[in-house]
């Protein structure tokens, strides 16, 4: 399942958000969204999922375009926001059974589905808990056991980690790897912290709503000249360094 | 669309919207109190100063409370089609509106399924309120109880959708406090749920016309008129098309094309 972007351009009134975004996210890979605070990640995130809806070019799944086909591409993209969207006062389980039935799953499968899920996540025994008793770490695992119940062929997640401790955020970030490669699931992870990406992930920078990088991290840190990829992100973002766009 | 999976979805909207109203008791309570304040308190401080001629539907003289208790019916259903437009705003800002439309369902169905279900937990209320009225006199016969219900579902759904449209109207959940002053208050007191009409007119013509083209006015008389098994058919059409207009644009007002954010 590959998501394309073409001449993606957006603006709030007369701030723009997006402009001239293009990207291919290849199937049952996992991609890195890079950009500071007001970047565009969120932004991008929402057109995706049509929270807002396309202004200027085109997404395609597996060729399909959201504006024709939004069901069929709703079907198949699984999302971690932000900021939270569960249900403080409802369980593990309410919040996740609501999720289903909004895909139209039959209670019996959700359940089953959920049991699996959960389990993978060593959440199962949290299952009846409000989600109020829940840390962060546990919160987020639930959001993205509920991005997967239906399925998906792609995962979205949007800076999923903030706010995590440093244990958390690398146990979650290993396990939407492990995710990526045992279900084949294509993965866009939007983070600011370098510490999550690794050398061999393709990487999308994002800078002012315009990509300024589109290659692998070892060729952005080779590309700047820099040593490591978090003196490479900051050069690159600290200065309109344009031009390198594989 | 495909009806299963479209059923499962309104099943699971109405859940989850039973579940937190379950989980708020101090929202049932405070939907009962406001009602039987106006009830007890209020109504027997008025029923000196108000007499009620016969007027129809009623066969004979009434109190006040037998008068009021319609509108403080659908008093009930007017603040929580408020309440669950805060709820949706509140929703919007913390952002489990967008698990909602993250749904491969039709955004117009998805909005419409939260309204029927924020109507129906509404009348749960109401009834508990028509038992509690029982208390003071207000006796409609039995079967007023069964014939009221399809009207009170029709207000609870005008209501609702007159909150979804607010809601998408408003951004910040600091103008909710503008809605309770501009939009509640004044659609209550500029109906019949207090006073005849024709009481309002000899104090003031325009009043009076401002009472008749608020369609809070006929959803008080729908649902009076069902209290005691008739039909007010001027009512329930005005009811109609003022819940199918506030529908559509509600659902308009969700259009993601409209949106900014």
């Amino acid at each position: 399942m590959t998501i394309t972007a073409t001449s993606l351009s957006f603006s709030y009134g007369p701030k723009q958000a997006l402009n001239d975004v293009n990207f291919t996210l290849e199937k049952g890979q996992f991609h890195a969204l890079l950009g500071p605070n007001g970047a565009g990640k969120s932004t991008l995130f929402a057109l995706i999922t049509r929270l807002i809806a396309l202004q200027n070019g085109d997404i395609k799944i597996d060729q399909q375009s959201i504006k024709s086909q939004p069901a069929s591409a709703m079907k198949r993209i699984g999302v971690v926001f932000q900021q939270s969207t569960l249900d403080l006062d409802l369980t593990v389980q309410q919040n996740l059974l609501y999720h289903a039935s909004l895909h139209g799953i039959t209670t019996s499968t959700a359940k089953s589905r959920i049991k699996h899920e959960l389990t993978r996540m060593e959440m199962m025994d949290r299952a009846n808990e409000k989600i109020r008793s829940l840390n962060g770490g546990h919160r987020r695992r639930v959001e993205i056991a509920r991005a997967l119940l239906h399925e998906p062929d792609i995962l979205l997640l949007d800076e999923p980690t903030v706010g995590l401790d440093p244990q958390t955020r690398r146990s979650l970030n290993t396990y939407v790897r492990k995710l990526c490669s045992e279900q084949n699931l294509t993965v866009l992870w939007a983070t600011h912290l370098m510490e999550e990406i690794e050398l061999t992930d393709p990487v999308i920078l994002l800078h002012q709503g315009s990509v300024l990088i589109n290659a692998l991290a070892s060729a952005l840190v080779e590309q700047s000249g820099y040593q490591n990829l978090t003196d490479a992100f900051h050069h690159l973002t600290e200065k309109d360094n344009l031009g390198v766009n594989r | 669309m495909n009806l299963a999976a479209s059923w499962y979805c309104f099943k699971g909207i109405l859940i989850r919207e039973f579940l937190r109203f379950i989980q708020q008791r101090s929202r049932f309570l405070s939907a009962l109190v406001r009602p039987l304040l106006w009830l007890i308190v209020f109504a027997a401080g008025f029923r000196a100063a108000l007499g009620i001629a016969i007027i129809e539907p009623y066969e004979t003289y009434i109190t006040y409370e037998t008068y009021i208790a319609p509108g403080l019916c659908c008093m009930i259903l007017l603040f929580n089609g408020m309440q669950s437009s805060l709820s949706m705003v509140y929703d919007r800002e913390m952002g489990s509106m967008r698990v909602l439309l993250m749904s491969p369902l039709p955004r117009p169905y998805l909005l419409l399924c939260k309204m029927v279900a924020t109507a129906l937990i509404s009348l749960t209320q109401v009834y508990a309120f028509l038992l509690i009225a029982l208390l003071v006199e207000v006796e409609p016969p039995l079967i007023g109880y069964l014939t009221v219900l399809p009207a009170l579902l029709l207000v609870a759904l005008l209501l609702s959708s007159l909150g979804l449209l607010l809601s998408t109207k408003i951004k910040q959940l600091e103008n909710f406090a503008g809605v309770m002053n501009f939009v509640i208050f004044p659609m209550f007191f500029l109906s019949s749920a207090l006073y005849p009409l024709w009481k309002m007119q000899e104090s003031s013509e325009w009043l009076y016309w401002i009472c008749t083209v608020n369609p809070f006015t006929y959803a008080v008389e729908l649902v009076r008129y069902a209290l005691y098994a008739e039909l007010q058919t001027e009512a329930m059409l005005i009811t109609m098309i003022a819940t199918v207009v506030f529908s559509l644009l509600a659902v308009t007002g969700f259009n993601p094309k409209k949106s900014g954010r």
